[in-house]
């Protein structure tokens, strides 16, 4: 288990090097940097030197393989450079925002699971019912309803109904709960909708297939309530591939956030990335690709674990 | 004289025509067909939509800015007084283009580097496979937003054609993927042996060959990208990333000025996300109803 941790780790290397080869060359093939946009976005006229001297300064003018390995070094290091449009370092950059876009997204989650596992086992009980209908239907919805649309309805929701809007100014968890929780509420509710319609229909069609498991007629047979068969025997094993999905819609969930954290004004990483790609800010956009990317590796690799502990049958070599 | 008539069609089944096709399709997947009609509806507005939309969607008319839904504007109009609904009927020529060919375009790529990955196997096979894992790391939203910023925009008979390959990348190793793991079995097949026994060349084989068995996984796929296409686009333009003003976009009438009249105008944000959530609605169950008929045991 250990050695295949290690070696699922270890594969992680050529993964992400190929996700930071990709992002690095792929800004890199058009013309037109973070530069021309600076200088010369708002239409103004700026000299060639000026241009070439920021350029020079970034050292957007060094061949790319000079760039790249001077990106990758730093990337090794845990350094990610400079954002090409504030001077800040990146690190310190996304460092502000991803306290507030990890709350949202472990709260959506949170969300998705307390709504996804009652509604999935509850249709998955009634099979074919009109209840199992109406969950089908919420869920169906739940796929093809935008996140950043939903989250405007919450709002429009609120107005009307409390003539209040969320505060759009971050307060940490730890300064004023409260405040902090009547912000962020909403937008993970937004996002997590999908997330757990996404669950509840993976919740139903597993918790169905083992219903219909021998142990569960022994179960059945020997008299225990169904009560105690539905969460003692059934659910215990019906909500493993749940997990398979709890932790592929996570990465989703970051692509929700994108979107979402528009909608609320929530200056979160979402935001700072749509910001930096407007900006061709590509220290920044790589940074946070490396980032995104880093944390789907990790989540697969998380779920992958957690299954082997969960269903002792699953053991890897 | 009718009777010998009768007992030849009992005698010899009769060639289902493609109008008992679609009853049968009707009867067995109700969803299916619902959803069938909702598309044709969008298909048709969009299609026609000079003659379907009671306004010009791009006419702006200050005199009647932000009018609340009545007889003369059935969804209201915005701030600059266009037409809601015209805009939304407009919207959907935008949204199914761009749906359409972004899927079409990411499928049909997608299926040739599955296909091909599955029938050369071992090395290129892993190599592909490993570009496959890189390209899933992204999550969509992400990889079509580091497109967009690569390619900018390119606009081409009034398509932004790099914003419809910024939208059919993501779906490219999604469909490769699965569209692989049904050509493997495929590939296994004594006929593609005998294909290569008789010294056909690699391209005929997958194409000729191995393509007509992967038709219900790509169709099956292609249809299901349509609404995550849908999805896709309506995001980026809202973000103000994809399509621009002033073309008529659902994404893009939910973005920019629609936000600061929630108090004012609730019809403004309403309207356009329902249009999205109806197109993309629509599209996952035919796309899960075409799944069911064409192939039952196929999962995506």
């Amino acid at each position: 288990m250990l050695r295949y941790a290690i070696n699922r780790l270890l594969l992680m290397v050529p993964t992400l090097l190929g996700v930071a080869v990709l992002v690095f060359f792929m800004l890199r093939v058009v013309t037109g940097d973070v530069v021309e946009v600076k200088l010369r976005g708002d239409g103004g006229a700026v000299s060639q030197e000026t241009i070439d001297m920021e350029r020079k300064r970034l050292g957007l003018d060094k061949p790319l393989s000079a760039q790249f390995a001077d990106w990758m070094v730093g990337v090794v290091t845990l350094d990610l450079g400079k954002s090409m449009w504030t001077d800040r370092p990146v690190v310190e950059e996304i460092g502000t925002r991803l306290e507030l876009s990890m709350q949202v997204a472990i709260m959506a989650t949170i969300v998705a699971v307390l709504i996804a596992i009652p509604l999935g086992a509850i249709a998955a009980v009634a099979q074919d019912s009109w209840i199992d209908r109406v969950v089908r239907i919420i869920t169906i919805a739940g796929l093809a309803v935008p996140a950043f649309w939903l989250g405007m309805l919450i709002m429009i929701g609120l107005l009307a109904a409390f003539n209040w809007l969320p505060p759009i100014t971050f307060t940490p968890l730890y300064v004023d709960p409260w405040a902090n929780l009547s912000q962020l509420v909403w937008p993970a509710m937004a996002v997590g909708y999908r997330y757990a319609a996404v669950v509840a229909r993976m919740v139903r069609s597993s918790l169905i297939e083992v219903m219909n498991e021998d142990y569960i007629r022994t179960a059945r047979a020997k008299g225990v309530f169904e009560r105690l068969i539905l969460t003692r025997h059934a659910l215990r094993n019906a909500l493993l591939p749940a997990i398979t999905v709890i932790g592929l819609e996570f990465a989703f969930l970051i692509g929700g956030l994108v979107v979402t954290e528009q909608v609320f004004n929530l200056n979160g990483i979402g935001k700072l990335f749509v910001q930096s790609v407007s900006r061709n800010d590509f220290t920044l956009i790589q940074g946070m690709v490396m980032l995104i990317a880093a944390i789907y590796v990790l989540v697969n690799l998380a779920v992958d674990l957690l299954y082997a502990v969960l269903d002792p049958r699953i053991r890897y070599t | 004289m009718s009777a010998p008539a009768a007992t030849l069609t009992l005698d010899r089944p009769r060639e289902a025509s493609a109008a008992d096709q679609v009853l049968r399709f009707c009867r067995r997947q109700p969803l299916g067909a619902i959803s069938f009609v909702a598309i044709l509806v969008m298909l048709l507005s969009g299609i026609f939509a000079e003659w379907v939309a009671p306004y010009d969607p791009l006419a702006i008319d200050f005199a009647a800015t932000l009018a609340a839904p009545s007889w003369s504007h059935w969804f209201g109009t915005d701030g600059f007084g266009r037409d809601i609904l015209s805009r939304i009927v407009y919207g959907a020529r935008t949204a199914l283009v761009i749906g359409f060919a972004s899927s079409m375009l990411g499928s049909t790529l997608g299926a040739v580097i599955g296909a091909t990955s599955a029938y050369f196997g071992g090395r290129i096979d892993s190599a592909i496979q490993r570009g496959i894992d890189i390209l899933l790391a992204f999550p969509i939203i992400v990889l079509a937003l580091v497109v967009v910023a690569v390619l900018g925009k390119g606009l081409f008979l009034g398509i932004d054609l790099n914003l419809v390959v910024a939208i059919a990348i993501p779906i490219v190793p999604k469909v490769a993927r699965v569209v692989r793991s049904a050509a493997l079995s495929i590939r296994a097949m004594p006929y593609v042996d005998a294909a290569r026994a008789a010294g056909y060349s690699h391209g005929r084989i997958i194409f000729r060959h191995m393509a007509p068995n992967l038709a219900a996984p790509y169709l099956i796929m292609l249809t299901a990208y349509i609404a995550q296409a849908i999805l896709l686009e309506a995001s980026l333009s809202f973000l103000g990333l994809g399509v621009s003003e002033p073309t008529a976009a659902w994404g893009l009438m939910l973005s920019g000025n629609a936000s600061d009249f929630y108090r004012e105008a609730p019809w403004m944000v309403i309207f356009p996300g329902l249009a999205i959530s109806v197109a993309v609605f629509a599209f996952n169950l035919f796309g899960d109803a075409l799944r069911d008929w064409l192939d039952p045991k196929f999962k995506v």
